[in-house]
């Protein structure tokens, strides 16, 4: 059950990935298999069990609203690849005239 | 002095540096010398510290070197997740868990090796390349955190920390030879480590025995403000508490973890130690986890889902990897990304935006989350019957360096006894119980309840103290 090149290249295009002619074709049948795999999961009755996003029943966990000291505007920009001033920086999105 | 501190306990470090026997820079120093002679043979490090520390540590941990797996945040070293998109990331600030270490009096030794951003189960899925077993170079160590077994294994540090997202930390302590514990969810804090699967991640203690996991997990565990998954209150002494007469325990053995799969010698290594448990008093009894077959389907789809969410923040702005010259927006993203991550985080990546999507969402992730309840519920009745839960860690010894490398399903099949702990947030550690005739250590696993980490620890000491101390090493 490969996925064939158009999913994979839409779901690349939602993850944020340029790939390769040949790593989609690579990755289709590997991804494939792995489905497969996961088929056995529709064989289970799961009518009614409440799913399980986390281990810990832990909720609406609070603190005091104390306010402390976080990262410096220099530290928060200090690993950035390009900065201008105190901003990230990226290509240009809007065309101005 | 010098020439025997390694492979010492890490208590027994610190009780010597305590008592000024030796410095904290000697232990320092002499670590450092043998990773440089004999690591470049098993490539545990992807980096170490340039010195020795100066002055004179206190505390539970007094100058005892410590590896810290690269996906934990440090500020005076790379954090790389062994990722190309981290190569030059310096993190702003410092996992609360190395802070805890520090505290206590423990020296940093290096950063190590893993399966990228915790990915796999061999530590092959690295940038920098593989890392490789100390008691047989051909050999993975295990993954993903198989550069801190490795370096324990080889007396590079008296102990290590790793991350458990699927048997991260277990599996690489069986197929090195070293004890290893992954904590009740929530025990340990997450704060400042790199986010893979953020409802099954849990860092953890890789030692040489289980008195020392005890006495990390002692310096480690407690409430941590900076992460609102973690558990309120302090830890029990677990050190203290340790010895426990196995007269009377119930251990469950469950038939699904010694079916079809299991290689015949990790079946009779992981019996031997449980009959000596059994010998002492301790009752083993059958019990069944009939939802164990459907457990990496369901981590396979929950861990990629939340991975492909976590890793979503690498996107060439903000840190981490930039493509040159991008024409757009979209361009910039879509290359620093493809460019930046390596061949498994990609596929987990595309496999979680999958099992996301919007036609997908119900036949899988949502699915996989109800199987998830099911799969907790089989532990708890389970543990009805049994104190703790024990059987191989993995199915098989060490596998051979590029064995599974090309077919990703097969190496996901490696987690099948591992990944339960992690969906249901139990506590588990592996164990030592002997070797393979080929010379390749096997583990034992032990798990527990939800919050008895005690219970899995006490089971854990009671096999290592029936097996007897081992004179084995491995010839680096």
């Amino acid at each position: 059950m490969a996925l064939d090149p158009e999913s994979l290249r839409r779901l690349a295009h939602l993850a944020r990935l340029r790939l390769s002619d040949a790593e989609l074709a690579a990755y289709g049948t590997q991804i494939g298999a792995i489905l497969e795999h996961l088929e056995e999961l529709k064989k289970l009755d799961v009518a009614g069990v409440p799913p399980l996003d986390h281990a810990v029943d832990l909720s609406d966990v609070r603190r005091d609203d104390e306010p402390r000291p976080g990262l410096s505007p220099e530290a928060a920009l200090g690993n950035a690849p390009t900065t201008t001033g105190p901003f990230f920086t990226v290509p240009r999105i809007l065309d101005l005239p | 002095m010098s020439d025997d501190l390694f492979y010492r306990p890490a208590r027994e470090i610190a009780d010597l540096v305590r008592s000024r026997k030796v410095s904290a820079a000697d232990v320092a120093r002499v670590h450092l010398d043998r990773i440089r002679t004999l690591d470049p043979k098993v490539r545990a490090f992807l980096s170490v510290r340039p010195d020795a520390p100066d002055g004179t540590p206190d505390g539970p941990l007094a100058g005892v070197p410590i590896a810290l797996k690269d996906n934990l945040c440090t500020l005076d070293a790379p954090t790389t997740c062994a990722s190309k998109i981290l190569e030059k990331y310096r993190a702003p600030y410092e996992a609360t868990v190395v802070t805890r270490l520090r505290a206590a009096g423990a020296t940093i030794i290096g950063k190590t090796n893993l399966d990228e951003f915790a990915m796999g189960s061999s530590t092959e899925n690295s940038a920098w390349g593989p890392s490789r077993n100390p008691w047989n170079l051909e050999c993975v160590p295990g993954g993903s955190s198989g550069g801190s077994a490795a370096a324990v294994a080889a007396g590079f540090a008296a102990a290590g920390l790793g991350s458990d997202t699927g048997g991260s930390i277990r599996q690489p302590a069986a197929l090195s030879g070293v004890v290893g514990f992954k904590p009740t969810y929530g025990r340990v804090s997450r704060h400042g480590l790199v986010a893979f699967a953020s409802s099954l991640d849990q860092v953890g203690p890789l030692t040489r025995d289980v008195r020392d996991a005890a006495l990390l997990m002692s310096v480690m565990g407690g409430h941590d403000p900076l992460d609102s998954t973690s558990l309120p209150g302090a830890p029990p002494d677990y050190l203290g508490s340790l010895e426990r007469d196995p007269q009377g325990m119930r251990i469950g053995l469950p038939k699904e973890y010694f079916a079809e799969g299991l290689h015949p010698e990790v079946r009779s290594r992981a019996m031997e130690a449980l009959r000596l448990l059994e010998k002492r008093g301790a009752k083993l009894v059958e019990v069944a986890l009939p939802m164990t077959r459907f457990g990496i389907s369901t981590y396979y789809i929950v861990a990629p889902a939340e991975a492909s969410s976590n890793l979503a923040r690498y996107d060439g702005v903000h840190y981490g990897h930039r493509t040159p010259a991008p024409v757009d927006l979209m361009d910039l993203v879509s290359r620093s990304r493809a460019e930046g991550f390596g061949p498994e985080v990609r596929r987990r990546i595309i496999l979680g935006t999958f099992v996301l999507s919007s036609d997908r969402i119900d036949a899988y992730y949502h699915r996989a989350q109800k199987v998830r309840r099911l799969i907790a519920r089989d532990f708890e009745q389970a543990f009805q019957q049994c104190d703790v839960i024990a059987g191989p860690t993995s199915p098989t010894a060490a596998f051979r360096v590029g064995e599974k490398a090309s077919d990703p399903l097969s190496m996901y099949l490696c987690d099948v006894y591992t990944v339960g702990a992690n969906l249901a947030g139990l506590p588990g550690a592996s164990v030592p119980c002997g070797f393979t005739s080929g010379g390749l250590p096997v583990g034992l696993q032990v798990l527990g309840p939800p919050l008895d980490d005690l219970a899995v620890l006490q089971t854990a000491r009671a096999v290592e103290r029936e097996l007897g101390p081992s004179a084995r090493r491995p010839a680096l």
